[in-house]
């Protein structure tokens, strides 16, 4: 059973049709990476892996659970799925240990001083324990994401789902979040990745998927479609992300 | 074009710099001017006598403050929390999915934000007319708290919707994806968000209802239960003088304008914040 699968997947807003028919499926311990130019319809396939965006057609399973069948406690299946946003969306109100603790007690009813052990557990593992009483505000950008990643860990996800989760950070501030994520790989953690970062996805991903425009162009090993790209489409994205000043000399 | 500025200086002979002294100097002269003729006309010793009458502020004081300031403070917090609980309520009606709950808030809101404050006590305190046995619990405490909730309700509401809508829609997708059911997500993430961006306003509808519980006036109280405008308006008709009056209506600035700074203080915190 794979932990995601996604059957002819279709999702217009409105007139504009963003997926048109997507089949792809994650097995459990892979990290995948999503690639493509903005507005290949990457994030809004994620986002339909855990429901933040509603499919027009087609299903979407998760570890054998059908999202899509409209009986469905999509609560339910979320509390498996870990997300990782762009903009981080850490609460603002609340600490950073209450940022992780607080989806533990009240969605899995974990004791308060559980909760806290586990969270500290995983700050720890992010590397930012001594910033439990901080608030978000007081973080930078690769911080408050890093703890974006604890809060989503604390739930013990069998998925995690990342939304760019370093293209809203200063590029100095990148190196940090990426060798987390790449521990978690190395930890057997299974990933679907949407990102820019073509170091990070030729290092640590299985595989690696090249959206254009609403479809999967290609889909295999990254030393095939980083460094091998079949489709003139994927070579023409990949030269102009690479070499992104070269582009204009031929 | 190359005439212009030699033709400008020799029509109008005064420098600009010039032209604004004399029209300060003008203002000032007309300021004395008042002045002068308001002093002379004014008979000072009238005015003493009968808005700062010492004697009179003297008899007031100590119930000025144990009874109507107490009162006063007990029938504007009394009504702020009805208010608050009712229009947050509204307020999370206006944006259910539930059509009928946003229709009756909406109806809420422009029936109560259109009608004057005092209408609203006078119905209240008509209501024994129409329904002879009825009580409202607490009799003049709860009458109004119930009268001054219901009027700022629709004001709060509104607060509380923009403070809602300020909350970046972020907190809420997060607070789903880590499996919290909507309410949920509501009560233990966005309303908390909302009502920290809300204190300034909310802190300035303290400041209207603290002025607006002179209307429980209307309600007809007795002696202990007598707020800062009747307490005043009692006193001026036992001494036949509007020292009493001028002495309220110096007890509520002792309150508002702090308050009012506050609520200033606070918003400006907040702007350098975001």
């Amino acid at each position: 059973m794979s932990t995601v699968e996604i059957r002819n997947l279709h999702k217009s807003f409105g007139q504009l049709e963003v997926l048109k028919g997507i089949d792809f499926t994650v097995e459990a311990g892979q990290v995948v990476c999503v690639i493509g130019p903005s507005g290949s319809g990457k994030s809004t396939l994620l986002r339909c892996v855990n429901l933040l965006e509603r499919p027009t057609s087609g299903q979407v399973f998760v570890d054998g659970t059908e999202l899509t069948d409209p009986d469905v406690d999509i609560d339910a299946v979320r509390r498996r799925l870990g997300m990782v946003f762009q903009q981080f969306n850490l609460f603002a109100h609340l600490t950073v240990l209450r940022n992780v603790t607080i989806a533990q007690e009240r969605v899995l009813k974990r004791g308060r001083a559980e909760a806290e052990e586990i969270a500290r557990e995983t700050l720890e593992k992010v590397g930012l324990s001594e910033k439990a009483d901080s608030f978000p505000a007081q973080l930078s950008g690769g911080q408050q994401q890093r703890v974006a990643i604890a809060r989503a860990l604390a739930m013990n996800p069998s998925l995690m789902l990342f939304d760019e989760p370093t293209s809203a950070l200063d590029p100095e501030l990148v190196g940090d979040v990426l060798s987390v994520m790449r521990e978690l790989a190395q930890d057997g953690m299974t990933m679907l990745v949407v990102t820019h970062e073509m170091g990070f996805a030729r290092e640590v991903a299985d595989r690696v998927v090249f959206m254009d425009r609403g479809a999967i162009v290609e889909d295999g090993p990254p030393e095939q479609v980083i460094a091998d790209p079949r489709h003139p489409r994927t070579r023409e994205f990949l030269g102009r992300v690479l070499h992104p000043e070269g582009a204009d000399d031929e | 074009m190359s005439e212009q500025p030699t033709t400008l200086p020799s029509r109008k002979a005064w420098s600009p710099r010039k032209r604004q002294r004399i029209g300060r100097g003008a203002q000032y002269t007309l300021l004395i001017v008042v002045a002068v003729v308001l002093a002379s006309l004014a008979d000072w010793g009238a005015i003493r006598q009968s808005f700062f009458n010492t004697q009179v502020a003297a008899d007031g004081l100590p119930r000025l403050f144990t009874v109507a300031l107490k009162n006063t403070v007990i029938y504007t917090i009394s009504g702020y929390v009805v208010g608050f609980a009712l229009g947050m309520l509204l307020a999370l009606m206006r944006q259910s999915s539930v059509a009928p709950y946003r229709w009756t808030a909406s109806t809420y809101i422009e029936i109560f934000r259109g009608l004057p404050a005092l209408v609203i006590f006078l119905m209240i305190g008509s209501l024994p007319l129409a329904f002879p046995g009825l009580q409202v619990p607490g009799g003049v405490y709860g009458q109004a708290a119930l009268g001054l909730g219901l009027v700022s309700a629709a004001y709060m509401a509104e607060t509380f919707r923009a403070g809602l809508q300020a909350v970046p829609k972020g907190q809420m997708e997060a607070a789903r994806s880590l499996g919290m059911p909507h309410m949920r997500a509501m009560v233990s993430i966005i309303v908390p968000q909302a009502v920290r961006i809300v204190i300034p306003p909310l802190t300035n509808e303290l400041v209207l209802l603290f002025k607006d519980s002179s209307l429980v006036l209307f309600l007809g109280v007795t002696a202990a239960q007598v707020e800062l405008a009747k307490f005043g308006n009692d006193q001026a008709s036992t001494f036949a003088s509007p020292t009493p009056i001028l002495v309220s209506g110096l007890t509520y600035l002792l309150i508002t304008i702090p308050l009012g700074y506050v609520a200033r203080r606070l918003e400006s915190r907040q702007r350098g914040k975001r």
